[in-house]
């Protein structure tokens, strides 16, 4: 620590070069902190995905309704565990900005469907009871300040009711959170049956069908079991796991995860190359100082410890600079996004890793500069000054 | 005379060029007693600062012995000396020398940076030896912004403020205007005198030898010390 005026000292002696390298590091880092937020969503919802359970959605469309009358059909499928539904309602609170996930669902067995979202008995048993209420994820929670109690309207966008209002009120009687870190919660749930007897269209159908494979079923023979009961029917149904419908949408992804890949590894490997020059054309112009140093007693170790920490500061300071800019960033980004791909996120294993890879980028932009100047002879260093 | 502080015992120095070797110093005897202030002359290539560099621990006598105090440089690992040098020895060059990137302060406070004193105590140390070499209003000055004898000054002030016996001179006032080197001079007449260091101090100068107790004479590439006349 004692040294660190040193080091800090001659980090700074070319200003211009130094906050260049600063620079070049910084953008670096940014990069690979928007990248790599990017990447967790989309990876994310794969991870999530549970391989026990089947999206059921129709043939044509995720947007085309499905009667409700399937129900009864898909639970009694062989390998069927339980069914539930959900549909879209796409409205918004308040302003339009301000739009979430709001499915109407069977608040007697979702919740069973989904054990990964946590919610208080009691505020499940309250939510049930309330044929107008609803319960939201905690992230909703906290972004608008809502309450357990709250009256909470949302302005339906397609769904107007029977009275030809577009208001539709509920009492939030309940918040669940999730487990896992890279699920989202942004959503609120509110009850079908409600939905079903005030809209004015659109009667007897829902959005879509999860079900749970019973354990030692086989999810590729239950799902093609099911979609075979409707061929030929008016709404043919394309039944999936979750995994492979978040997969489908990931893989036009995958190429993309690797051309990143590659340009990151690009960007650094230039990082090193920029940061490295920088390092030892700082050493070489002080040859003569850094023989002044050991003349005055500093060792061999000390003078390569003192080049090291140069190159790691001058790592660090632009690392962590791009590294907080991408966290901004990012907050930004993941609320604008939160709609079409939640998720967005810096983890703190990203973040971790950003640390790694500046400790490690500096030592190895800083080492064989910081080894020539260990390797120095004072004699021969002062005698060509 | 005094107790001896330093003693080169049949040192020799050979520079290996190509399948020749150079001797530079051949059997060299010489004995530097405590409070000398001991100049040596001497053509360029004479070996001089070859000499310096044998008794400040900068480099290893082919063969012979360097004995400073108690200790025995010739047979000491370069860890060693880094640590004995940080202690023992203060170096004085002909350009300073000095850090560009620290203040003056700075710069005599760094050898200090291998003590184990407090920062505090860093503090005063280097504000003594500045006050001592008469720079202490100058303190925050970059070298860039000081004139060659006042650099030359910080130099001083950064050799004497780890307090070591031995203050070793390579042509210290080589670059400075006649008048700038007499205050110099004078200035290490003080420490000779009143703080008791030992200097050896090499220079082309005669004038400069003249501040000098005794002055040796260094010849050709293997040379004799001689007394002077
Ligand atoms: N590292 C080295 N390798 C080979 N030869 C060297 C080396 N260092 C010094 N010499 C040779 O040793 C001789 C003495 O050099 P030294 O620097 O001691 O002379 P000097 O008396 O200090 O000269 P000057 O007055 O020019 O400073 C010279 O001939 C020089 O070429
Ligand atoms: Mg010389």
């Amino acid at each position: 620590m004692k040294y660190f005026r040193l080091v800090w000292k001659n980090v700074w002696r070319k200003k211009i070069r130094t906050s260049l390298t600063i620079l070049s590091v910084l953008v670096a880092f940014l990069l690979f902190a928007l990248l790599s937020a990017l990447g967790y969503a989309f990876k994310a919802g794969v991870d999530v995905a549970d391989a026990e359970r089947l999206v059921v959605i129709d043939k044509i469309s995720l947007i085309n309704p499905i009667p409700m009358s399937y129900q009864n059909r898909i639970a009694s499928t062989p390998g069927v565990q339980s069914v539930t539904h959900a549909s879209w309602f796409g409205g918004f609170y308040q302003e339009p900005r301000n739009q979430f996930g709001q499915f109407p669902v069977n608040p007697e067995n979702y919740f069973d469907m989904y054990p990964e979202f946590n919610i208080p008995p009691e505020q499940l048993e309250a939510f049930k009871n309330n044929r107008t209420g609803a319960v939201v994820g905690q992230e909703l929670a906290t972004t608008y300040g809502w309450k357990v109690g709250d009256r909470i309207p949302i302005q339906a966008t397609i769904w107007t009711k029977a009275d030809g209002g577009r208001t539709w009120d509920f009492v939030l009687e309940g918040i669940f959170s999730t487990d896992d870190p890279r699920g989202s919660s942004a959503l609120m749930l509110f009850h079908y049956d409600y939905f079903e007897e005030a809209r004015a269209f659109g009667k007897g159908t829902v959005g879509w069908y999860v079900l749970r494979v019973a354990n030692g079923a086989d999810p590729v023979q239950v799902a093609n079991a099911i979609d075979l009961q409707f061929a030929n029917s008016p709404n043919e149904t394309e039944t999936s796991t979750e995994a492979a419908f978040a997969q489908s949408f990931t893989s036009q992804f995958g190429n993309i995860a690797l051309i990143v890949t590659m340009i990151l590894a690009a960007v650094f490997f230039t990082l090193l190359l920029v940061s490295g020059n920088t390092m030892s054309q700082s050493v070489r112009e002080r040859i003569s100082e850094l023989a002044v140093l050991k003349t005055l007693g500093f060792t061999d170790r000390t003078v390569l410890g003192i080049v090291l920490s140069e190159s790691i500061l001058i790592m660090m300071m632009g690392g962590l600079l791009g590294l907080g800019l991408g966290w901004l960033v990012v907050q930004g980004l993941s609320k604008q996004m939160a709609a079409f791909l939640p998720g967005v996120f810096l983890s703190p294993g990203a973040m971790g890793g950003a640390v790694a890879i500046m400790i490690g980028a500096g030592i190895l932009a800083g080492i064989f500069p910081a080894v020539k100047a260990m390797r120095l002879s004072i004699i021969d260093a002062l005698s060509r000054a | 005379m005094s107790e001896i502080l330093a003693r080169l015992e049949g040192v020799s120095r050979t520079y290996k060029k190509g399948k020749e070797s150079v001797a530079v110093l051949n059997e060299l005897d010489l004995e530097i007693p405590q409070g000398d202030f001991l100049a040596i002359m001497g053509p360029s290539g004479s070996g001089k600062t070859t000499l310096l560099n044998l008794l400040g621990g900068l480099d290893k006598p082919t063969s012979g012995k360097v004995i400073v105090g108690d200790d025995e440089l010739s047979s000491m690992s370069n860890s060693q000396l880094s640590s004995w040098r940080s202690s023992h020895v203060g170096f004085i060059f002909q350009f300073y020398n000095l850090l560009p990137v620290l203040n003056a302060h700075r710069n005599v406070e760094l050898p200090l940076l291998l003590t184990d004193f407090s920062s505090k105590e860093r503090a005063e140390r280097a504000s003594i030896a500045l006050d001592i070499v008469g720079l202490a209003e100058r303190a925050k000055h970059y070298p860039r912004e000081l004139s060659g004898g006042q650099e030359q000054r910080v130099a001083i002030a950064r050799a004497i403020v780890s307090d070591p016996s031995l203050l070793l001179c390579d042509e210290p006032t080589g670059d400075l205007d006649r008048d700038t080197a007499d205050e110099i001079l004078r200035l290490l007449q003080v420490l000779n005198r009143d703080h008791g260091k030992t200097i050896i101090m090499v220079t082309h100068d005669a004038q400069a030898a003249e501040y000098a107790k005794r002055t040796l004479h260094c010849d050709k590439g293997t040379l004799e010390a001689k007394e002077a006349a």
